[in-house]
This record gives C-alpha cells, sequence and structure tokens, in this order.
C-alpha cells in the first residue's frame, strides 16, 4: 500500500470522524421494555432473518448468473424456459414459509388487543398539537406541551440533549400495572406513539381506540405523535414518566389537591398585572404555536391578534372566539379545555399585549358567568 | 373500388403535420406518446425538486430553509406529481408507443380520446401546481389527505386540489378504456390471449385496476367537496360523520394504485431481460398468472395500511394473511427472472443494468414489504421512515428504473439512433449509488424512531438524514444527465438497425428504425 493511499485514508477519517462520533447511528427497533415490545422486536427479526435467507439464496444464484453466465467468458445460452416442478416449489415453499410466520404473528396481535382487567384508565387526547392525558379514575387531567423553545429550533440556541422530545408535563403512570390508554382526539387525526412500549394507537375524532401497556422498569420514555396532523405535527412528542406504584399514589394526591386549588383561584381578586403575568405564560403554551408569541399570526391561515378588531373592541365576541372556538377552523373552543382563570388571563392579556394596550381585563368571575350563561 | 384503396394508401404516407398544430392535434400514438413522456419527465423534474427541498431541509436537526407549513405542502405535491405527473403518464406514454407495435396495431383503437386523454393532464397539472401561489398555500395533507386535516382543516386551495384530481381520474380512465380497447380488438391475426408480449399483458391488466379504482377516488375526493362547500357530514365526527370511512375509501383506491405504478414496469423487465440474456423468458405463463393474482389480491388488501386506526382484530389479522399472500405470486415473478438470466449469455448495456437493479432492489422493497405485512410488528414500522425506504425501494427502483430501463431499450426504436452508451451507464451507476445512499439509511431512522413528514428531528437521527440528503442530491443532479442522453439520442449519432438488440423478441423489431409515422398498416400475420 502507497504512503498516498495511506493519507488519503487518514485524511478522510479525519473528516468523517466528527460526523461519526455525533451521534448513535442506531441500525434496528428498540427491544423495549414491555412484553408487547419484546414480542414485536423477536417477530421483526424473525422476519428480517427469513428475509435474508432468502436475499441470499436468490441473489446468490443471480449474482452467480451474471459472473458466470455472461457472453463476454464465451458462454452460450441455454433454451429451457419452464419446468412445472421448480415453478410448482418456489410457490409452495414460501407459502409455507408465511404460514409459519403467521402463527406467532397471530399470537402477537390477540395479546395487544387484549385490553381487559386493566388497573387503571387514562383518556389520552390529541389536540393541535398538544397532547392531554385525563385519569378517569381520579378526576383529574392536564395537557402536555414540548417544552423545547423556538430557539433551538431555530438554530440560535444550542440543541439540548432530548431536543423535540421533551414537554412540561409527561404522562405519569405506576409500574408494574397494566395501563388502559383510551384514545381519542379533538380536531384531526394524530397517533400515540412510544417505541419501547411497541404502542401505537391513532387517536380520531369521534372515535375512542383502546390500548394498553405494562412497563415494569421505571424511567423516562419518549416518543412523538405519527400521524400528519398540520403545522407543528413534528412538534409534538409523547414523554411517560414510569414511577413506583408509593411515588404514583404521592403524586395523584398532589394533583387532585392542585385542581382543587386552582378551581378556588376563580373567587380570588385579580389585578391587571396578575392576570397579564399569568396571561402570557397560557398565551405562549396554548396560542402561540398559531398566533405567534408576537401576536401576528400567520394570516390567512391563522389571523393577527395585534391590532385586530375583535382583541381591541368587542369583548364579547372576544370571549365567545376563545370559549367557543370557531367551528369548522383550526380556532378549538378553549372553553373546556382551559380553566376560569386562565381563559380570562389569557384574554386579558391579549387584550392588552403588542400594543394592543385597551387597559381592559377580563376576571375569571366574568368568564365563569359567560360560560354558565350558555 | 380500386380509387378507395389509392386515396387510403396516400393517406398512410403522409407524415405529422408541422408546427405546434401537430402537437394539439395529433392522434398518432407515437405522438401522443412522446408527449406523455416528455410530459412526465418535467414532472419527475419538479417532483424532485420538492424532494431536494425537503432534503436540503432535512440535512440538518433545527429548521434552517423553510417552515413547517411549506415543508409539508412540499412533501404533499413532491407525492402527488411523483405518482400521478410522473410515473402513471409515464407508463401511459410507453404504452402509447409500444402497444399498437407489439401488438401489430396502426394506432391506438380510440385516437381522438388518445389526444383529449393527454391533453387533459396539462390542464390537471397546471391547476395543482398553481395552488402553490394561492392564498393559504397547496394542499399540505399528504398525499393521502387524510380527512379531516384535508377537509375541515384544509387550506382554501383543497376545492382545486379537488378538481385538479378529478381531471387527472377522467384522463386516466380514458387512457384505460383506450389500453383495452387497443389490446382487445386490435391484435394482428394469430396472435391469441396467450401469445402476447407481457408488456402487453401487464398493462390490460393495469388498465381494468384503473377502471376499477378511478372512479373510487373521484368518490372520495367528491365526497370531501362536498364536506368543504356543501355542509355534508361524510368525514366530519361532529356532524355525525365518520373520519376512518375516507380512510377505507382512499385505501381502496391507494392499494391497486400501487400496482398500477409497478405492473408495467414488470412487463417491460420481462422484455428486458430475455433480450440481454439471450434466452427466452422462463414461465411466460405463471408470469401471467402471477399479476393476475396479485391484480386480484391488490382489492383484498386495503387496510395493512391502516393497522394502528384501530380495526377489529378479525379484520387486522384477515389483512395480515392476505397482505402476506401477496408475496408469494411476487415471488414468483423474481424466481423467474432470476431463471431467465440463469445459464444465458448475458451482456450488461443500460437497459440490462437497469433491468437488474431493478430486480434486486424491488426485492428489497418487497422484503421490507412482507415485513410490514406482519400486522403486529407494523404498529413500529407505521409512519415511520422504514415506510419511506419501502415505497421508495419499491417506486425509485422499481417504477423509475423500469421506465429508464424501457427508455434506454427502446430509445433506438423511436429516435433511428443508438444513444450514449458510455454516458448511460454513468448515469446507471450516479443513480444506483444516489438511490442507495438516499434510501437505505432511512430504515435504519424508521426503525430507530423517526416519523415520515416531519420538517425537524430529534439528534440522535442526525447522522443517517446527513448521509441520506447526500445520495438524494447525487441522485437528483444525475437525473439532469438523463436528460441531456436523451435529447443528444434524438439529435442524431450512430444509426440504430432494426434491431440494435441481438436477443430481443416481438414485433416490433420487425419495422425499420425509427420507426415510420404509421406502422402496421396492413397487420403481419403471427404463427
Ligand atoms: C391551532 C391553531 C390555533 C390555536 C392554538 C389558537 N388559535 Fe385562535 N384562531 C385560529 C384560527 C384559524 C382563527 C380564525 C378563525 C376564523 O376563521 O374566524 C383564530 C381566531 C382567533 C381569534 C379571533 C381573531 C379575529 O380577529 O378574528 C381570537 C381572539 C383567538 N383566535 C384567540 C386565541 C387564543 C386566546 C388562543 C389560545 C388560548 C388561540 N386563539 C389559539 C387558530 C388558533
Ligand atoms: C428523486 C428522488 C426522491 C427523493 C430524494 C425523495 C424523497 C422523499 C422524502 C424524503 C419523502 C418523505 C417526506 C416526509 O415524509 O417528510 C418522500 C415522500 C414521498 N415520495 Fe419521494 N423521493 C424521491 C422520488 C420519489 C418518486 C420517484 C416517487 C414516486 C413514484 C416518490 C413518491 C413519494 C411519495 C408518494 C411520498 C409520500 C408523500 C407523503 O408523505 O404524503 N418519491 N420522498
Ligand atoms: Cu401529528
Ligand atoms: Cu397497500
Amino acid at each position: 500500500m502507497g504512503v498516498h493511499t495511506i493519507r488519503a485514508g487518514v485524511l478522510a477519517g479525519g473528516l468523517l470522524f466528527p460526523v461519526w462520533s455525533m451521534a448513535d447511528w442506531a441500525l434496528n427497533m428498540p427491544q423495549g421494555v414491555t412484553d408487547t415490545s419484546q414480542e414485536i422486536f423477536s417477530l421483526h427479526m424473525t422476519i428480517l432473518w427469513i428475509c435474508v435467507v432468502i436475499g441470499i439464496v436468490v441473489f446468490g444464484v443471480m449474482f452467480w448468473s451474471i459472473l458466470a453466465h455472461r457472453k463476454s467468458e464465451g458462454h452460450e445460452p441455454a433454451h429451457f424456459h419452464e419446468n412445472t416442478t421448480v415453478e410448482i416449489l418456489w410457490t409452495i415453499i414460501p407459502f409455507i414459509i408465511l404460514v409459519v410466520m403467521a402463527i406467532p404473528a397471530t399470537a402477537t396481535l390477540i395479546d395487544m388487543y387484549d385490553t381487559e382487567e386493566s388497573d387503571l384508565d387514562i383518556r389520552v387526547t390529541g389536540y393541535q398539537w398538544k397532547w392531554r392525558y385525563d385519569y378517569i379514575n381520579d378526576d383529574f387531567g392536564y395537557f402536555s406541551n414540548m417544552a423545547t423553545p423556538l430557539d433551538e429550533i431555530y438554530n440560535r440556541d444550542d440543541k439540548g440533549e432530548n431536543y423535540l422530545l421533551e414537554v412540561d408535563n409527561p404522562l405519569v403512570i405506576p409500574a408494574g400495572k397494566k395501563v388502559r390508554l383510551l384514545l381519542t382526539a379533538n380536531d384531526v387525526i394524530h397517533s400515540w406513539w412510544v417505541p419501547e412500549f411497541g404502542v401505537k394507537k391513532d387517536a380520531i375524532p369521534g372515535f375512542i381506540n383502546e390500548t394498553w401497556t405494562r412497563v415494569d422498569e421505571p424511567g423516562i420514555y419518549r416518543g412523538q405523535c405519527t400521524e400528519l396532523c398540520g403545522r407543528n405535527h413534528g412538534f409534538m412528542p409523547v414523554v411517560v414518566k414510569v414511577v413506583p406504584q408509593e411515588e404514583y399514589d404521592a403524586w395523584v394526591v398532589e394533583q387532585v389537591a392542585a385542581a382543587e386549588t386552582e378551581r378556588q383561584l376563580t373567587q380570588k381578586d385579580w389585578t391587571l398585572d396578575e392576570l397579564m403575568a399569568r396571561g402570557e405564560q397560557v398565551y405562549n403554551t396554548a396560542c402561540a404555536a398559531c398566533h405567534q408569541p408576537d401576536g401576528s399570526g400567520a394570516p390567512p391561515a391563522f389571523p393577527a391578534l395585534k391590532g385586530s378588531a375583535i382583541v381591541t373592541e368587542d369583548i364579547p365576541a372576544h370571549l365567545d372566539r376563545v370559549v367557543n372556538g370557531v367551528s369548522g377552523t383550526a380556532m378549538q373552543a378553549f372553553g373546556p379545555q382551559l380553566s376560569e382563570v386562565d381563559l380570562a388571563a389569557v384574554i386579558t392579556y391579549e387584550r392588552n399585549a403588542w400594543g394592543n394596550n385597551t387597559g381592559e381585563m377580563v376576571t375569571p368571575m366574568q368568564v365563569f358567568e359567560y360560560k354558565s350563561q350558555q | 373500388m380500386s380509387a378507395v384503396i389509392d386515396t387510403h394508401a396516400q393517406d398512410h404516407h403522409h407524415g405529422p403535420a408541422k408546427g405546434i398544430t401537430r402537437w394539439l392535434y395529433t392522434t398518432n400514438h407515437k405522438d401522443i406518446g412522446t408527449m406523455y413522456l416528455v410530459f412526465s419527465f418535467a414532472m419527475f423534474l419538479l417532483g424532485g425538486t420538492m424532494a431536494m427541498v425537503i432534503r436540503a431541509e432535512l440535512f440538518q436537526p433545527g429548521l434552517q430553509i423553510v417552515e413547517p407549513e411549506f415543508f409539508n405542502q412540499m412533501t404533499t405535491m413532491h407525492g402527488l406529481i411523483m405518482v400521478f405527473g410522473a410515473v402513471m403518464p409515464a407508463f401511459v406514454g410507453l404504452a402509447n408507443w409500444m402497444l399498437p407495435m407489439m401488438i401489430g396495431a396502426p394506432d391506438m383503437a380510440l385516437p381522438r380520446m388518445n389526444n383529449w386523454s393527454f391533453w387533459l393532464l396539462p390542464c390537471a397539472f397546471l391547476i395543482l401546481v398553481s395552488t402553490l401561489f394561492m392564498s393559504g398555500g397547496a394542499p399540505n395533507f399528504g398525499w393521502t389527505f387524510y380527512a379531516p386535516l384535508s377537509t375541515t382543516y384544509g387550506p382554501p386551495s383543497t376545492t382545486f386540489f379537488i378538481f385538479a384530481v378529478h381531471i387527472m381520474g377522467v384522463s386516466s380512465i380514458m387512457g384505460a378504456i383506450n389500453v383495452i380497447a387497443t389490446i382487445l380488438n386490435l391484435r394482428a391475426p394469430g396472435m391469441t390471449l396467450m401469445k402476447m408480449p407481457l408488456f402487453v399483458w401487464t398493462w390490460l391488466i393495469t388498465a381494468f385496476l384503473l377502471i376499477a379504482v378511478m372512479p373510487v377516488l373521484a368518490g372520495v375526493v367528491t365526497m370531501m367537496l362536498m364536506d368543504i362547500n356543501f355542509g355534508t357530514s361524510f368525514f366530519n365526527a361532529a356532524g355525525g360523520g365518520d373520519p376512518v370511512l375516507f380512510q377505507h375509501v382512499f385505501w381502496f383506491f391507494g392499494h391497486p394504485e400501487v400496482y398500477i405504478m409497478i405492473l408495467p414496469a414488470f412487463g417491460a423487465v420481462s422484455h428486458i431481460i430475455p433480450a440481454f440474456a439471450r434466452k427466452p423468458l422462463f414461465g411466460y405463463a405463471s408470469m401471467v398468472y402471477a399479476v393476475g393474482a396479485i391484480a386480484l389480491l391488490s382489492f383484498v388488501v386495503w387496510a395493512h395500511h391502516m393497522f394502528t386506526v384501530g380495526v377489529p382484530l378479525a379484520g387486522e389479522l384477515f389483512f395480515m394473511y392476505a397482505t402476506m399472500l401477496i408475496a408469494v405470486p411476487t415471488g414468483v415473478k423474481v424466481f423467474n427472472w432470476v431463471a431467465t438470466m440463469f445459464r444465458g449469455a448475458m451482456t450488461f448495456e443500460a437497459p440490462m443494468l437497469f433491468a437488474v437493479a431493478f430486480v434486486i432492489l424491488f426485492t428489497i422493497g418487497g422484503f421490507s414489504g412482507l415485513m410490514l405485512a406482519i400486522a403486529p410488528a407494523d404498529f413500529q414500522y407505521h409512519d415511520t421512515y422504514f415506510v419511506v425506504a419501502h415505497f421508495h425501494y419499491v417506486l425509485v427502483p422499481g417504477a423509475i428504473f423500469g421506465i429508464f430501463a424501457s427508455a434506454y431499450f427502446w430509445l433506438p426504436k423511436w429516435t433511428g439512433n443508438m444513444y450514449d452508451e458510455t454516458l448511460a451507464k454513468t448515469h446507471f451507476w450516479l443513480s444506483f449509488v444516489g438511490m442507495n445512499l438516499a434510501f437505505f439509511p432511512m430504515h435504519f431512522l424508521g426503525l430507530a424512531g423517526m416519523p415520515r413528514r416531519i420538517p425537524d428531528y430529534a439528534l440522535q437521527f442526525a447522522d443517517f438524514n446527513m448521509v441520506s440528503s447526500i445520495g438524494a442530491f447525487m441522485f437528483g443532479a444525475t437525473q439532469l444527465l438523463f436528460l441531456f442522453i436523451v435529447v443528444k439520442c434524438a439529435r442524431g449519432g450512430e444509426k440504430a438497425p432494426a434491431k440494435p438488440w441481438d436477443g430481443a423478441e416481438g414485433l416490433e423489431w420487425t419495422l425499420p428504425s425509427p420507426a415510420p409515422y404509421h406502422t402496421f398498416t396492413t397487420p403481419p400475420e403471427v404463427k
């Protein structure tokens, strides 16, 4: 080997090394942490090996012909063009292989469909572009939004370790328990996927789909929405935190109490500044995806709120748009999604932010009355 | 009496009209075939440009070049243009050129309709592409346009998209009727069905598929149109409709559609491999039966695209078994091609290179298809890059390589000149490497968990995405070389004999090269 070759090799290696060392070059499906995911993994490997073996045989014959039976080698063509025995054989053998493959696949599928006898039921609702988790047995629920800042997405900041796969409030479930998930959607079709669990199921408006999982290993597991659901489809991660039973129980008590305090906040006397501060937070998690952080929207799909007539003048219309949404458009009814306090805060915020300075304030009690009149 | 025959004879000797009217008014199958092929290549470049935008955005994590709205428009338009604008018209173009010459007919059976079905296409795509410039942008809901994302939540341009789909559908149905009428009525005396060349067989079956499913597509877009503009609720759950119905109807069209895009390529490759192996096709009859079986089965597998939708267990099992079953006739075809090569005397000119790559890479796409058929495993694969890898392995080296192989194979017949073999081989090798570099890593990305149709991705997917983009740019740029080769060949070059390939068989090779404007005005006798 000449010096040049070695130099070229070192140079290429040096150039490629940074790329090579960046991340994990994962080649295969994760084995996962549930029985389901492991069964799926073994089906995947079986069928993969079947394909590899068939591939070696077929391509083997083919490459051998390509090398040996070429005209330039002086090979004379044979003239056969039929052979009933071979033709029957290569119809029957693949058929048998497939039957053998179908048996374990059927067993796994039956298992995946068995949602009976769960220890815990959680309703998962897909929204454009966030998930809501409702703990049906304990009567509380919350939204789960992506937590990756825009600065990272637009390359103004370094990307964190869990870039695009991090949320504000993960789904929390107890380890070792059979959790049944009831999936539906509020607007378009979404799909809830955690690869490590081997669970993927579509969340469809008007339907309730069922699936289940049992995770023994506590930890944090990440996935994404896998059904195209509009602009921010790539930005609606799924994060599940699996905790030991005791920790889970304590967490539930905390959540129930927090839901109660939240309800009491409606009674409190709020100042404009307090509402503005809270409103800004609500706005950035619930509204900014469409109307943009600076209220400029993305017309014509998403109208600007800055300077909008409804937002600067007509309070009842503003309440109506936010509480009831505009049916047939991406503007959802936020009445059922947000608490009275959050609704009041976000409306107040919109009426005073970005130079909309109306000085007007909408209180949680006003929202409460507006909602009860309907 | 003799006077009548005389005028006829004169008729047959006139050449094409001059200028633009030749193309606007032509009823000549060769002219129309050329227009289809040129149109399809233009669409291939346009759809390819969009793929380049997609791959450029996915070169690195983060949003660099386009916003998510526009990204979604690019994936949607890329898919629609490639499927309806590039692949389908290319095969209709090949059918126009080759079917009459292969069966010894003077022209297509319905020449005026032929003209009309071509000219509808530019109209349809003008409408479709113009949506990019409308307020609210082009369709952004994927080429599968699932409701309610495409109805209640679709951009205002959706109605134009529906109109464009209707026009394309009309064009395809007319094309299919023409193909069936031609094949069933205009075969040379002596050419029984089981003596028809395979390209003719596969196109006959494809045409039946088209007639069966294009109206279903028209139905589903019409329901969308009603939902959007006339207040119905076919797919709107709030009004008592059913979003899943959309998917059933769409895929009832959609699955046969994928076979519409591959069967004619099967046919073409079944001509090319024997020609360059200098040995007759192995298992002609089983090839025909296999295509028939594939076509029939393609109507009962549609829900394999919907394994995660919540189909009841029994349905899930049925569609899994039916899908696995399709692998059997597909396998038979691959085995037959390999057996044809076996003990031949092969040479590897460009058509053969593309045909051999077709067999290898299409088989790889078939393998991943078999994996996707295993319903439990599909829960992990579905809507990830694994699926993107799968369908590009069947579409790019399948449909597109099949078209390239056909083009090189018949270019001497069309133009009367040989193409530049060195350049064509370069085109092949660059396409082959670029294509694999672009699409093989997508298998890994999908298995590792990267969803499809996303403009940005988590950091662990960074490396393979970069490799894939580099491969895609290489593949994309290479296609300009094809344009150059074809133009060069059309303008001159070494003169082609009537039968430039030793082992080629069929009536088309009995004609001089280039094939005269009118051929087989008296039918040949087939023994
Ligand atoms: C999924 C995208 C989306 C989100 C999230 C969203 N909106 Fe909207 N919003 C829209 C669309 C679309 C319209 C226009 C509806 C129409 O056609 O009238 C709209 C309209 C409005 C209007 C009326 C503006 C006008 O001038 O007509 C207000 C007020 C409003 N939204 C407030 C909010 C608030 C407050 C939030 C957060 C709690 C929010 N929106 C979240 C999409 C969204
Ligand atoms: C030029 C080479 C090509 C490249 C680099 C390419 C690249 C891509 C990529 C990256 C996607 C995935 C987009 C996403 O999910 O975000 C995609 C989707 C797709 N491609 Fe291609 N493609 C090429 C050629 C083709 C061809 C020839 C066809 C068809 C015959 C085709 C049909 C499709 C379809 C149907 C989709 C799905 C669109 C959707 O998700 O709605 N592509 N392509
Ligand atoms: Cu989504
Ligand atoms: Cu299918």
